[in-house]
């Protein structure tokens, strides 16, 4: 512990778990897309869903969609700038079993209309879990340089990324695998200490049985 | 130099600045340059930006036409001013203008501005108002002022340490009582006080707010919580003035901690920070509610998540 845990973090009020981690939520959200979203559905579940409109909820995770930082006082006009930007915005509310109280699941559309959906939850402090990318199970923080490979279930696919993963030096603190089935779609999620390579990603994509990958930088 | 204390306790950091005839708060920066591996100087620089987001707080948290998110609360900052730059304030301009100060950090929060948590969202307005308006009422320099954020800092890892930071946790005390303790030390040592006078401080604004409850009405950061920045940062300046003028407590300020611990354990969860019990739980706190909230919302706030229990 030091003195900023202390004073600090600066962000835009009125509560960590509900704005800011919001926004960060939203932010990783739009990263796993790569692109400006012209569509947003978010469903929202627990205290989420209940409290939003009072602690702005809704406000800071269409601002984390749009890019905003957590201390981005523009956070609060958010819709607006949303519909200005051209992003059409669905807010929903609901149960999702099992879910953490403060979580949100989003699916975001580019204007090609590639899709991206991601269920995350605001865990105390601003800190934030995602548990899940495209329906299939994940634990990202955005504390670390995060890479999410999505990928076909096939033998020697783990070995080759973390091969390509420990020739640039990078070191792996955390691993999941999830699947949806023997041989179906997959995804990878890697926390690494420190990013060292930046061509990283490109060199995953260049190996076989990889569909994306996304480095996510801390949020 | 070799740091002998460890923020697991005040007394041996109090002893630390005694024996070397050095300010609490240039202890507090050396021992975290050394364990944050930075200069003193970047470390400064750091929480120069906290002390000046927390002075950019006071022209939009003084709005007349401020409102929060849920339109509940807003503009008592405005009002306070008015009568504190008036000069007709009852308490004169240094109280009124801790007061205002504290309503306007605190109302800005709850409209989606942008603060400094210190130590907690909820108790944003606390420490800002005291240093500020030790800055501005009594002509300091805002060095001097930055340097007094570290001092504060101490005394909130020590409560962070050895007991806790958050209203989920050990209620109001846990976080307006932090903060008007931490305010209290940094005042203290503002005003010219010895490091003693620091200890005595933190333990008399802590032990004037002992056992308050967190009752949030409607599970947000308005109803009581703005009023109570304002009457935090006043406890603040009690202690202080007490301590300088060579009052001492009796019960040291880390028994005051260890002590401020036990109350929050014992508080019924109902007044911590789950809006099922005190104002919360009132026939106004309840109309309230479902004004923000329709009747269908219920219940309000986070009582089923034990997410704001890490310590902010």
């Amino acid at each position: 512990m030091n003195v900023f845990d202390i004073l600090g973090p600066v962000m835009i009020g009125p509560s960590s778990s509900h704005t800011a981690g919001a926004a960060r939520i939203g932010r990783i959200t739009l990263a796993l897309l790569g692109a400006p979203a012209v569509r947003a559905d978010i469903l929202l579940h627990g205290s989420f869903a209940k409290t939003y409109r009072g602690h702005g909820t809704d406000k800071a995770l269409i601002a984390g969609i749009m890019g905003m930082e957590t201390d981005d006082e523009r956070i609060r006009f958010a819709p607006e700038l949303a519909q200005d930007a051209g992003l059409q915005v669905n807010i929903s509310t609901g149960e999702i079993e099992g879910a953490h109280p403060n979580t949100a699941r989003i699916t975001l559309t580019d204007a090609e209309g590639r899709q991206v959906s991601l269920q995350g939850s605001s865990i105390g402090g601003g800190n934030i879990l995602i548990t899940q990318v495209n329906g299939m199970e994940v634990q990202i923080t955005g504390q670390y340089p995060t890479l999410i490979v999505l990928h076909r279930d096939a033998p020697g696919t783990i070995a080759a990324v973390t091969e390509v993963v420990a020739e640039t030096g990078a070191n792996i603190c955390s691993f999941r695998l999830s699947r949806e089935a023997k041989g179906g779609d997959a995804v990878m999620n890697i926390e690494l200490d420190s990013l060292t390579n930046r061509s990283l990603k490109e060199q995953i994509q260049a190996l076989p049985n990889i569909f994306s990958c996304t480095i996510l930088e801390p949020v | 130099m070799e740091f002998t204390f460890n923020y697991q306790s005040l007394s041996p950091l109090i002893e630390a600045s005694v024996r070397e005839g050095r300010p609490i708060s240039q202890l507090v920066l050396a021992q975290q340059a050394a364990q944050m591996e930075m200069s003193e100087e970047e470390i400064y620089r750091q929480m120069e930006k906290n002390y000046r987001v927390m002075a950019a707080c006071i022209e939009p948290g003084s709005r007349k036409n401020l409102r929060s998110t849920s339109g509940l609360t807003g503009g008592s900052a405005y009002k306070m001013r008015q009568v504190s730059e008036s000069g007709k304030s009852l308490t004169g301009s240094l109280l009124s203008g801790a007061l205002y100060r504290a309503l306007a950090v605190s109302e800005l929060n709850a409209a989606m501005g942008r603060i400094v948590a210190a130590p907690t969202a909820g108790s944003c307005g606390i420490l800002p108002a005291a240093i500020l308006t030790m800055e501005k009422e009594r002509g300091l320099s805002e060095r001097n002022c930055i340097m007094a954020l570290f001092t504060a800092s101490a005394v909130g890892m020590v409560i962070a340490n050895t007991a806790s930071l958050a209203g989920a946790e050990g209620g109001c005390q846990a976080e307006c009582g932090s903060a008007a303790a931490m305010a209290a030390a940094a005042i203290t040592e503002l005003a010219g006080g010895t490091p003693e006078m620091v200890g005595h401080a933190v333990a008399i604004a802590l032990k004037n707010i002992l056992g308050l409850v967190c009752d949030p009405v409607a599970g947000l950061v308005e109803i009581p919580c703005i009023k109570r920045n304002a009457s935090g940062v006043a406890g603040a300046f009690v202690a202080a003035e007490l301590a300088l003028a060579g009052i001492e407590s009796a019960i040291p300020a880390d028994e005051v901690i260890w002590a401020m611990k036990k109350v929050g354990d014992a508080m019924s969860s109902s007044l911590k920070e789950t809006a099922e019990g005190g104002l919360a739980a009132t026939p106004t706190g309840k109309k309230l509610h479902d004004q923000v909230f329709g009747q269908e919302g219920a219940p309000a706030g986070c009582h089923s998540c034990r997410g704001c229990t890490s310590g902010k």
